[in-house]
């Protein structure tokens, strides 16, 4: 009787409204969004915590809890190393050549694809282009061992054809940063011509029609109208990118260079070293306050690509927050 | 758009066609030529290298690929991976995108937060090694090949913006007639959403079956190691095989052709799916890459 009246009135007990909550209300909401926040709770939040072992001296046994404290010493002992300076340089040299040289090839790409008239056409290119980013890193190294090996590799054989001597790839660090950026084209372009293409296809089709009436030639059309438009696409992505330029591409330079000693020099990156470090010496605490002046760093490099971007963009919102 | 007939333009059309066919032609050449090379006969690969065009066919390599239980396990691993994986990813994905995609949800911001932050800052890989290793006991096991990817940030925000798309008014309505939202999630949401699921039930599982970093880390018993591990010992492994060729031991496996034939039946799916599937994933990446 009470609660009917109660309904009736639009008034609900405490613990109806708890009820509601629960199982069939907003709570619910929270109830399906459980696993995921457990989700990053364990695999995100708790490695996090995790960079304590960068000021300890850990031991398997022990733990990370139980470990001795060793202040800075594993900081001082990776940033008094050569190794330092080397894997930073790569790190960060490789990421500039990916982002510039590949920002430019897509966005001409793109340009190039939106200019094939034939429907048909255009959809195969795009097919044949965007195909190699499906493939894994494991079996792009092999791909590319088909044509870099020194005795039966294709570019040698040609080399060998046209009279040259053969060239020994891999031993030769200088030049990787080459064959890693071309192999970077191959696999990531299409990736960067389908976001361009969408956002060019996108394009209010009136303002060619006005540039034409007013005289412009088709590349007239391009840079006056087109690059213009495409802009805001690009620095999200370059901003995206260059917030992650403190890492480097682990599943490639590992699946391409592997544990191939005389290419360090130019293709060793914070994360292959991380990893090798981590392997091959076990020293978890300096490996640990390598990931974590890694993750510092990129930090930075985040929070400073999103105020380039709050600035370019004239909102109170940068691309990320 | 607009045509232009100056001959200028028709000559940068020629061009650009040819262009176009090149670029094609390159992307696609490494493949052929592993393809042609997993039908030569194994002394030609050994003796002169690889070929588009398989001079003595055979297929052999691909017989051996079946008849070696160690290859046949790894597809069965990286199958039931991906399979599960992309399962339960998906679920546990699209549960978490729906409430976030409800304006009802009061800490939808500090959750949203709770994520991006994920995105932004890692604790590095020894303490997700040691984690995974020590706390959670999943080395060797299935589950650390499918866990770690289990929420992928950009999937979720993929898919919270398609929900976003969906008319609120389905939903409003349905909670009025008194559906709670884990019903109107299985019976309004799922099915219009076919489309936004499909595309990141592929995003995953192209990742699951393509990765090989978990495996690389976590998985030292022959019996769960994937097909892109597999692959990664087998071109390690040869290149040591033919720098001592006198072994003699693996003389008898086609060593080279069980390379090529194994890289081909791990793209084979990618392959076969591909020109079906494309059209999602450029709906997904533009998707992402609008709203970041």
């Amino acid at each position: 009787m009470r609660l009917q009246a109660h309904k009736a009135s639009g008034i609900t007990t405490r613990s109806e409204r708890k009820k509601r909550f629960r199982f069939s209300g907003t709570g619910a909401l929270y109830w399906m969004a459980l696993p995921g926040i457990l989700f990053f709770l364990i695999f995100h939040y708790l490695p996090m915590l995790g960079v304590i072992i960068a000021f300890k001296n850990y031991n398997f046994a022990d733990g990370i809890f139980g470990s001795p404290w060793a202040g800075f010493d594993n900081f001082e002992f990776f940033f008094t190393s050569p190794d330092l300076f080397r894997v930073t340089y790569n790190t960060l040299f490789l990421n500039v050549l990916f982002i510039g040289i590949g920002t430019f090839v897509s966005v001409l790409t793109a340009i190039l694809l939106s200019e094939i008239r034939s429907r048909i056409a255009a959809r195969t290119f795009q097919t044949f282009i965007f195909f190699p980013y499906f493939i894994s890193w494991i079996v792009v190294s092999l791909f590319l061992g088909t044509f870099l090996a020194t005795d039966k590799g294709i570019i040698n054989h040609l080399l060998a054809a046209l009279g040259f001597a053969k060239v020994e790839f891999m031993s030769r660090p200088g030049l990787w940063p080459a064959i890693l950026v071309i192999v970077h084209l191959w696999k990531s372009t299409g990736y960067g011509v389908v976001i361009y293409l969408a956002a060019i296809t996108g394009i209010n089709p009136e303002y060619y029609e006005a540039a034409r009436i007013d005289g412009a030639n088709r590349l007239q059309q391009v840079t006056r109208i087109l690059l213009p438009q495409l802009r805001p696409t690009i620095l999200v992505l370059l901003i995206l990118a260059v917030g992650r330029i403190f890492y480097g591409d682990f599943g490639m330079i590992y699946a391409l260079v592997g544990d191939n000693g005389q290419l360090y020099s130019t293709t060793d990156v914070i994360d292959t070293y991380v990893f090798r470090s981590m392997r091959t010496f076990g020293d978890m605490g300096m490996t640990s306050a390598i990931g974590l002046y890694q993750s510092l760093m990129g930090f930075i490099m985040i929070v400073a690509a999103n105020w380039v971007s709050k600035k370019l963009s004239d909102e109170d919102k940068g691309v990320l927050y | 758009m607009i045509e232009h007939k100056t001959a200028g333009y028709r000559l940068f059309q020629t061009f650009n066609y040819l262009f176009f066919a090149s670029i094609g032609v390159c992307c696609l050449v490494p493949f052929l030529i592993v393809l042609g090379s997993s039908f030569e006969s194994e002394s030609v690969l050994r003796d002169q290298g690889f070929s588009l065009i398989p001079s003595q066919f055979t297929t052999f390599s691909y017989e051996t690929v079946f008849r070696l239980n160690a290859i046949t396990q790894s597809f069965l691993v990286s199958a039931a991976v991906t399979v599960i994986g992309t399962l339960a990813a998906l679920f546990v994905t699209g549960l978490l995108a729906y409430p976030l995609a409800q304006r009802e949800m009061k800490f939808r911001g500090a959750i949203l937060g709770y994520v991006l932050v994920t995105m932004l800052f890692s604790g590095g890989l020894v303490p997700w090694y040691i984690l995974i290793t020590k706390y959670l006991h999943l080395k060797d096991t299935l589950w650390v090949l499918i866990l770690p990817y289990l929420v992928n940030p950009f999937n979720m925000f993929v898919l919270k913006s398609f929900f976003e798309t969906l008319p609120r008014e389905i939903i409003e309505s349905a909670r009025i007639d008194g559906a709670s939202h884990m019903r109107i999630f299985r019976s309004i949401v799922i099915p219009l959403s076919a489309p936004g699921l499909a595309t990141i039930a592929l995003f995953y599982a192209l990742s699951y079956w393509n990765d090989w970093w978990l495996s690389l880390n976590f998985i030292e018993s022959d019996r769960l190691v994937p097909v892109q591990l597999l692959l990664k010992k087998m071109i390690s492994n040869l290149t040591f095989i033919s720098s001592q060729v006198d072994t003699s031991q693996f003389i008898q496996v086609p060593s080279n052709g069980v390379q090529m034939a194994t890289t081909i039946i791990s793209i084979g799916p990618i392959i076969l799916v591909y020109p079906y599937v494309q059209r999602y994933f450029v709906k997904g990446l533009t998707i992402g890459s609008v709203k970041g």
